[in-house]
């Protein structure tokens, strides 16, 4: 098993999920990269999580929902339990990125959250939020017209942005707009006129609350509901397409426009591979890689639109392998990388939120981006108040020895080289197995300088002072601008 | 160096949760007020009267000890047109301007690169708590963020000081810009060079200070001693920013709004007392603001998110009184059908400080020309 061969599968684990660990990367290696990447693409091949996991949190029964959705897996049941100790559902969907078995379709609940920016404000509904991030697991790798109908007829959406006051007499543009604009093609590719048909079209799409007594602000989750009296029946032209048209026909219309494939391959390219300007400068500024988008327009294309054939697509282009740390990673995937990395909450532990206030405090609120736009992505992660988060953060949860990541490296180590390192191998093995994390020349003399002062590390000895210059490193390592990458 | 020569600091406090304006100077002999406010309106006996149509809220007793010696001035109905519900949407208008348009730089961001634009400084704009306010965020403008000013800085995770000052040597060193690593990496050593120079400088603040002020036990008394100790360290400081409470009192507003009440007008009380006893006070203005007030009517135990709210003015420089106007109660003039109506635009009030107090063009930092206020002495 090869170094590069490593380094290539923690960089898809990284960008499919959160991360590996070493065993994981090698059993993965062993497995060979397409079919982990067919493994990722197919999360229905695997388990939905142990029951076991759950219990901690578990505090009383389960809520009753009027109508189960019977697609639920247990570790849903369990995001969606309420009474768990310090676990909003930002916490907990932390702990499913982190430990689920299906990393690809937590991540592309991340994915769609960033495109399809959404937040509950505190007087709308809260646990109608959450069964967005449900249908964003359930959708999420289908194809897009399947994601577009479901969005448009998601209540929280439809809430965010003013759907449910979309009448035939009184028709409010802001969904139909902003799904043209943000949700598929991009501003540039239609006319004003086709904003007010896909207006009209929506007239009705609303949502109801189910059941009485919804105490305080929706005691249970609203559903979507069709207002025939408030849909505007009438013959309206939408990009060419003239009939009685309905959101469904605009849809339609929508996913077969070179405009929307450009731009969903475009926001794949962004999150997966390398960081894009602003999604607003993209009818200015070019694609970083015009033919990695054109590859991906294609994959669109010839599947009918479905989002796990482009990921599929994706992961085994060389653009995509040749892309290590061009990325700098969001606070999620940072906080995610580094629970990944020390090895806890593998089990449903109280605490969970500290890591969701975590990636609020580097700018990213999970499930409240300031604005439908999303988050600013890449270098808009960082400032001076940011990265001192980031690297105290990183810092901090890398200083225990016993952490069970953190041992798993400190042992891993010395089995190296009959036991005693020099200052450049601990200094790469280091690197090697918190990544493998790739540096600068100057980073790494400077860590090797660190690790000279003290001469060899020879693992024979005192336990505790081999830990501690490991921890040192290792708080060194997570300190560096490489590690901002991901 | 005489109190006249002093450069104008300004200091932001931010209401985080959409304060209750109405219950902050409360129209106490309104009837529409008592009507609207069964389960939360103050009678006449408990407010602290200012004249005989508004009054302080009654656990607010040193904002209007403040607001008698004339250094005070209330804004009435801040706000801006058709306002936003959303805490973070309306936070981020008030923070970047722009209540149309999605924009990532901050007022206060670009204030503070017009006052060092050779980034000489990057304690010149200092924020006091976790994260970074957008208001802060401006392209190439270096500010700091602390969340404790004891425990300042890069690797606070390692406690032996030792070895966390070896550590953040080698910090230093790995984050020295190195030539054709690109535009992310350079801007990564330039911001992580700021942080370091920053924390630098600040650690001499807490050894310079010593007072009899006795701040009270809560985030936002600590907060604002800090800015207290960092002023009187004279690093140069111009531009400070934190942020106070829970004010979204949607349920048992009563409790929390007091608290919310008390604390703040101590805290602000406690930090003017602090800088006078220094002969550090006059060159220090102070805004209290918030992202939205709430709604007129109470929901049984609280108030739901509104529109106009008002802001606070608080300095030696400071002509006391009230300014704009207050929001009619009246049905048909209320906003959304129930809220206050704005009567002042935000905008304004930046321009005020910005022009009038700062001296700086104001135009490009609020996007556009707005009434200002006759607010200082």
């Amino acid at each position: 098993m090869t170094t590069t061969e490593i380094s290539l599968m923690a960089h898809l684990m990284r960008r499919a999920g959160m991360g590996a660990t070493r065993d994981e990367l090698e059993a993965l290696v062993t497995q060979g990269y397409e079919s982990v990447v067919d493994d990722l693409v197919h999360p229905e091949r695997f388990s939905r999580g142990d029951p076991d996991i759950i219990h901690p949190y578990l505090h009383g029964p389960l809520p009753e929902e009027p109508s189960p959705d019977d697609n639920e897996d247990i570790l849903l049941r369990y995001y969606r339990g309420i009474g768990a100790p310090g676990a909003s559902s930002p916490g907990k969907w932390i702990f499913h990125m982190v430990n689920s078995k299906r990393p690809l379709k937590e991540k592309m609940g991340l994915f769609w959250h960033q495109v399809f920016a959404c937040a509950p404000s505190k007087s709308a509904h809260p646990r109608t939020n959450r069964r967005q991030l449900e249908m964003f697991r359930r959708v999420g790798m289908a194809d897009f017209r399947t994601i577009l109908l479901e969005l448009s007829r998601d209540p929280s959406m439809l809430f965010w942005l003013d759907n449910n006051e979309n009448h035939k007499d009184e028709p409010n543009e802001n969904y139909g707009r902003e799904l043209l604009e943000l949700f598929s093609m991009g501003v540039g590719n239609y006319t004003e006129e086709d904003v007010k048909s896909s207006a009209y079209a929506f007239t009705g799409w609303s949502f109801v609350q189910p059941a009485h007594g919804a105490v305080p602000y929706g005691k249970w989750a609203t559903r979507f509901d069709f207002r025939e009296a408030d849909h505007d029946y009438g013959e309206k032209t939408f990009l060419g397409v003239t009939g009685p048209l309905d959101g469904t026909d605009v849809i339609d219309t929508v996913v077969d426009q070179p405009a929307t494939a450009r731009f969903i391959a475009r926001h794949l390219y962004n999150f997966f591979v390398a960081d894009e300007p602003p999604v607003a400068a993209w009818n200015e500024i070019p694609p970083l890689d015009p033919e990695a988008i054109d590859t991906l327009m294609a994959a669109y294309f010839e599947s009918g639109g479905s989002i796990a054939h482009m990921l599929q697509v994706l992961f085994n282009s060389d653009f995509f392998k040749n892309a290590r740390f061009a990325k700098v990673k969001s606070p999620t995937e940072l906080v995610g990388g580094v629970l990944k990395l020390i090895g806890t909450y593998r089990e449903a532990n109280p605490g969970i939120d500290h890591y969701a206030g975590a990636t609020a405090l580097m700018g990213q609120q999970l499930m409240a981006p300031l604005t439908v736009e999303g988050w600013q992505t890449g270098s808009g992660w960082i400032n001076g108040g940011t990265l001192n988060e980031r690297v105290n953060f990183a810092v901090e949860e890398v200083s225990d020895p016993d952490k069970p990541g953190i041992r798993a490296i400190i042992d891993r180590l010395g089995r190296r080289n009959g036991s005693t390192l020099t200052p450049e191998e601990f200094v790469d093995g280091c690197l090697d197995l918190v990544g493998p994390v790739e540096v600068e020349e100057d980073t790494r003399q400077e860590l090797i300088a660190e690790a000279a002062a003290d001469g060899n590390i020879v693992f024979n000895g005192n336990r505790a002072v081999t830990d501690e210059r490991i921890v040192n490193m290792l708080q060194l390592i997570v300190s560096t601008r490489e590690f901002q990458f991901g | 160096m005489t109190t006249a020569e002093r450069d104008p600091v300004l200091v932001i406090v931010q209401l985080v949760g959409g304060n209750d304006f109405m219950n902050t100077v409360i129209p106490y002999t309104n009837p529409l007020y008592h009507d609207a406010r069964p389960g939360l309106a103050f009678s006449e006996n408990e407010v602290l009267p200012i004249d005989d149509t508004l009054a302080f809220n009654p656990h607010a007793v040193p904002l209007k000890e403040m607001y008698d010696e004339g250094r005070m001035a209330v804004v009435q109905g801040v706000g801006y047109p058709n306002s936003s519900r959303s805490h973070f949407r309306s936070t981020y208008i008030w923070q970047t301007c722009e209540p149309d348009t999605i924009a990532t730089e901050g007022w206060l961001g670009q204030a503070i690169g017009e006052i060092d634009p050779d980034k000489e400084n990057s304690l010149t704009g200092v924020n006091f708590g976790r994260g970074l306010p957008q208001s802060f965020v401006s392209k190439g403008v270096p500010v700091t963020s602390v969340a404790d000013l004891d425990n300042y800085g890069i690797m606070t995770g390692i406690s032996d000081p030792d070895r966390r000052s070896l550590s953040l040597e080698r910090f230093k060193n790995m984050y020295a810009p190195v030539a054709g690593t690109g535009p992310v990496m350079d801007y990564l050593s330039e911001t992580g060079q700021g942080v370091l120079s920053g924390a630098d400088d600040l650690k001499k603040a807490p050894a310079r200070y010593k007072s009899d002020v006795e701040y009270a036990s809560n985030p936002l008394a600590k907060s604002l001693r800090d800015i207290a100790r960092v002023h009187l360290a004279d690093l140069g400081t111009r531009v400070f920013h934190t942020s106070h409470g829970d004010y979204d009192t949607h349920s048992r507003q009563e409790m929390t709004h007091e608290k919310d009440m008390v604390e703040l007008s101590r805290g602000i009380a406690d930090f003017f007392q602090d800088l006078e006893e220094h002969d550090a006070a006059d060159n220090v203005l102070m805004l209290v603001w918030t992202e939205f007030g709430r709604r007129l009517a109470d929901n049984g135990s609280g108030t739901d998110h509104g529109s106009g709210g008002g802001a606070f003015l608080i300095g030696n420089m400071v002509s006391g009184g009230m300014y704009a106007e207050y929001p009619s109660l009246e049905q048909p003039k209320l906003a959304n059908g129930e809220d206050l109506a704005h009567t002042y635009d935000f905008r304004g009030l930046y321009a005020t400080i910005l022009e009038q107090y700062l001296g700086m063009d104001s135009k490009p930092i609020v996007g556009g020309t707005f009434e200002q206020l006759p607010v200082f002495n």
